[in-house]
């Protein structure tokens, strides 16, 4: 037995904020249940029955007393309300130029990728007072990705991506967990995260550098599956121009706009009918089916770090 | 349908002699005697439920993963879950003592259908014996909430047979939810006015609006994912262009509110235990009664709680949250006037009043741990952890069960015509209760250090606080053994009971114990409020 905490370490820059909250309601907590604990026990040893046949003075409820107790736990409530919810709004609130980790979870691993090209497997090495943000998906069913120390959760979801985001704080090695029941093995699908100082981090990416980063992979594959004969750098070919995509609004056939984004980098390769860019046609091919989680995380690394050239805007 | 015998001078007849076999049993309409097949029938589910429990606290006895198979331990919370929250829970209060009193506490001769009653009985067998064949084919590893797309595609275990059975076992919920409905409609005695209905009847009421607007949807989700599983037809598989999400919203609209149908009939025998063991008036009579509607009502409204972080927008995170903590307004409502009643009352404390005590002390913190939970901060953090296992078990044991056998406990003289041994009723209530806090409350610690729930094996740090977990569940398990067994005891060789053993003015109690067969031999007119046990002039509070 490795000792008995009982309570979990603080290692981001969210934790305190979180753990602000818990003491506060637990505060409240204790208040509360004290004053009932305490009421009950006075009332019933103070009022308890001398005679058998004791009949207490009857009298009715009051108006202010049930007005006070129910505005007074609104006005708690909402207020915690508040709080929460105004912490958690910046607790979730992903930082610029934060560094991007794509995770795959499936039954019962963890996949994690750095675009450096290092991938890693229920293990995630990340750098001291960097912002990491994770792009999670899942390729059998719901996952959850879960460092009780970061205060940080959110399930991994198959069909799209969902993100997560912390700051470490503190060196060390923290529990991943999967929190999402997910079958036979859910409870050993966990591992660690390693948070290290930036030149361990740096020489650790050195080492196991495969050689090939996440979006030359994304390349290799794009080509491989033929995209190339119809999405050119330059001028449209068959199909639009893919460099600048990533952030843009691009313009549909049905006249709506969409932020191309992961999701929907993601839905144009596995389902191109789903939403037809303006000025095209029907002419892609479903890769569903052809392409693992990890390879379009690859395709979409690669899409992103096409920069704009001369892009010719769909909206014609 | 069971033959009524006439009365043969001399010998009281009463409904359990009324008619002998066991015929007359399983083809009685009675609402007293169906309550008890009730009994018999949710009491056998407890026990294989608990069972499920003793095991899965075994095994987590030690960190390694070292006593049963991960499957079978999946499959241990997964059946435990299953039974305790569909087949005991739900129908525990409002199927056996709802079942008994509405009709006695409202001054009718049985419910408004009372073959619809025998028939909501079978229906529950039946959907309880589906889930048990699923059990004893092999099991079923979803968890209680089978969610998708686990359960509709990946799970390889008997998924559709729980399905059934718990699709089957709805449909007896929403009939007994109606039963009540109309019962309370259109069945109370001359003078019974809404506001002289006693608030164990009111939470009935709102209770049985839960049942009948909520449990359709759960029937046909669950009806959803069996056809998903059988013919791919891609509702929640994403790979057939579904959303395994939109299983979660459908699952939780109707499962929060089913929270509520676990809690709001134990709130409606608080009601009635307090008053009676403090020889009160409830405090603030339209404040508890409303709040029981309040809470049925916002109850549908909270569902995406249960989903902060399954990637819904922050903003849907943000609305359910403000409502979550709306809903405990009315809860809190309840508990201060509850101790208000107690208030220069005159107080015994009988074991029915130890549980009622009991319900309050815990449904406190489950309901302030909720607190937790609706805080979107911190819920990141908690959920599905140990936290939430033991918030809910705060509020489903401590407080549904809890007033359950306060409530079994002071009706069963009327139920049964005995008395129970006293002496040993207060000795397992006090057992339960320390029992119950031992389990869980370390959980609320383990959640907060992160350990997740339907862990079959777990870090080594977490083994102090799972050991106490266990240490109390057994005691636990001693503490609802032994009522079990002085109860069934006290049937035979118990103490005759007076009509009305603890003085209570409940109309219920108005009537012979056991009651007759059709409740009263006259019908009564009802000329006051609930809860009068003195004409003196009411005093003004506060
Ligand atoms: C047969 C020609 C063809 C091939 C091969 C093809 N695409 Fe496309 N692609 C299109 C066309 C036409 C469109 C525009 C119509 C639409 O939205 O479906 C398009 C649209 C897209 C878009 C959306 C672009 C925007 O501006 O919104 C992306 C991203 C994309 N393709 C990626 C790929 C990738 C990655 C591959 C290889 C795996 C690929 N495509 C292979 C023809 C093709
Ligand atoms: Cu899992
Ligand atoms: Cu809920």
């Amino acid at each position: 037995m490795i000792g008995f905490p009982l309570f979990p370490e603080q290692a981001s820059t969210v934790a305190g904020s979180v753990d602000l909250m818990y003491f506060i309601l637990t505060a409240i907590t204790v208040f509360f249940s004290t004053l009932i604990f305490v009421l009950i026990f006075y009332f019933a040893v103070k009022y308890r029955r001398r005679r058998p046949d004791e009949i207490p003075p009857p009298m009715h409820g009051a108006l202010r007393l049930e007005l006070a107790w129910s505005i007074l736990p609104l006005f708690i409530a909402l207020s915690l309300f508040a709080g929460g919810t105004a912490i958690y709004f910046r607790n979730v609130a992903i930082p610029p130029g934060a560094m991007e980790i794509y995770v795959v979870g499936k039954q019962w691993m963890w996949k994690l990728q750095h675009p450096e090209g290092p991938r890693e497997i229920n293990e995630l090495h990340v750098p001291i007072g960097q912002a990491v943000k994770l792009t999670m998906t899942s390729e059998d069913v719901i996952h959850s990705f879960y460092v009780p120390a970061f205060r940080v959760k959110m399930d991994v979801i198959p069909g799209r991506y969902t993100s997560l985001w912390f700051q470490p704080t503190k060196p060390g090695r923290y529990h991943l967990f999967c929190a999402e029941y997910c079958g036979t093995n859910h409870s050993a699908m966990k591992g660690w995260v390693h948070v290290m100082e930036q030149v361990d981090y740096n020489n650790w990416l050195g080492g196991g550098a495969t050689g090939e980063s996440m979006s030359q992979a994304g390349e290799r594959l794009f080509n491989q599956l033929g995209c190339l004969t119809c999405h050119r750098a330059t001028a449209p070919g068959r199909g639009p121009v893919l460099e600048g995509l990533y952030g843009s609004t691009v313009h549909l056939q049905s006249g709506e706009t969409v932020v191309a984004d992961e999701a929907y980098i993601r839905e144009s390769i596995l389902r191109p009918q789903a939403r037809i860019v303006a000025g095209y046609r029907t002419q892609m091919p479903t890769f569903q089916g052809q392409i693992s989680e990890e390879g379009l995380l690859q395709l979409i690394a690669y899409i992103k770090s096409l920069a704009p050239k001369e892009r010719i805007d769909t909206a014609q | 349908m069971s033959t009524v015998s006439e009365p043969i001078a001399g010998t009281k007849v009463h409904y359990l002699n009324a008619d002998y076999g066991i015929k007359s049993w399983l083809l009685t309409t009675d609402h007293k005697r169906i309550a008890l097949l009730y009994l018999a029938g949710i009491t056998f589910f407890f026990f294989i439920g608990g069972a499920f429990a003793v095991l899965m606290r075994l095994e987590l006895v030690t960190p390694q993963g070292d006593m049963m198979q991960p499957e079978t331990y999946n499959k241990m919370f997964t059946m435990h879950g299953v039974m305790m929250i569909f087949f005991f829970l739900i129908p525990s209060i409002p199927a056996v003592l709802g079942n008994f009193l509405v009709p006695m506490m409202i001054g009718a001769r049985d419910l408004a259908f009372p073959k619809i009653n025998l028939l909501s009985w079978y229906i529950a067998m039946i959907g309880g014996a589906f889930t048990l064949y699923a059990v004893v084919a092999g099991g079923v590893d979803t968890g209680w909430t089978f969610y998708t797309p686990y359960s509709s595609t990946y799970s390889n275990t008997h998924v559709i047979a729980t399905a059934v059975g718990v699709f089957i076992s709805g449909f007896s919920s929403i009939l007994t939810g109606l039963n009540f409905i109309v019962t309370i409609h259109k069945m109370r005695a001359p003078g019974m006015t809404w506001f002289r209905l006693p608030l164990f009847i009111w939470a009935h009421y709102a209770t049985s609006i839960i049942q009948v607007l909520g449990t359709p949807v759960v029937a046909i989700t669950i009806l959803l994912v069996g056809l998903e599983r059988g013919f791919n037809i891609g509702i929640f598989d994403p790979e057939l262009g579904g959303d395994p999400i939109l299983f979660q919203h459908l699952f939780w609209f109707y499962s929060h509110p089913a929270v509520y149908i676990m809690i709001l009939p134990g709130m409606g025998v608080i009601s009635e235990l307090v008053t009676c063991f403090a020889r009160k008036k409830i405090f603030g009579y339209a404040f508890v009664a409303g709040s029981s509607v309040a809470i049925a009502v916002l109850g549908f409204l909270v569902w995406g709680h249960h989903m902060f972080v399954s990637g819904q927008s922050v903003y849907s995170g943000m609305v359910f949250s403000v409502l979550s903590f709306l809903v405990a307004i009315p809860s809190a409502i309840k508990v201060f006037n509850w101790t208000a009643t107690l208030y220069k009352g005159s107080i015994v404390y009988m074991t029915p009043m130890l549980y009622a005590f009991g319900f309050i002390g815990l449904f406190t913190i489950g309901g302030l741990t909720g607190l937790f939970l609706a805080t979107l901060a911190v819920d990141v953090h908690v959920h599905d952890t140990y936290f939430v296992v033991a918030h809910f078990h705060y509020i489903m044991v401590g407080g549904a069960i809890m007033a359950y056998l306060g409530g079994i406990h002071y009706w069963w003289p009327k139920i049964s015509g005995k008395l129970y041994p006293e002496g040993w009723a207060r000795l397992s209530a006090g057992i339960l209760f320390i029992g119950f806090n031992l389990t869980f409350f370390p959980q609320f610690i383990l959640g907060y250090l992160g350990m997740p729930r339907r862990y079959h094996a777990y870090p080594e740090e977490f083994q102090v606080l799972n050991v106490m977990s266990s240490a109390g569940a057994s005691i636990l398990g001693v503490g609802y053994l032994i009522p079990m067994i002085y109860l069934v005891w006290s049937m035979r060789y118990g103490r005759p009971s007076p009509p009305n053993p603890w003085g209570s003015a409940g109309l219920e109690w108005k009537t012979p114990s056991p009651p007759p067969t059709f409740n009263f031999d006259k019908t009564p007119v009802i000329t006051e409020d609930p809860y009068i046990y003195s004409h003196d002039e009411e005093v003004e509070v506060g």
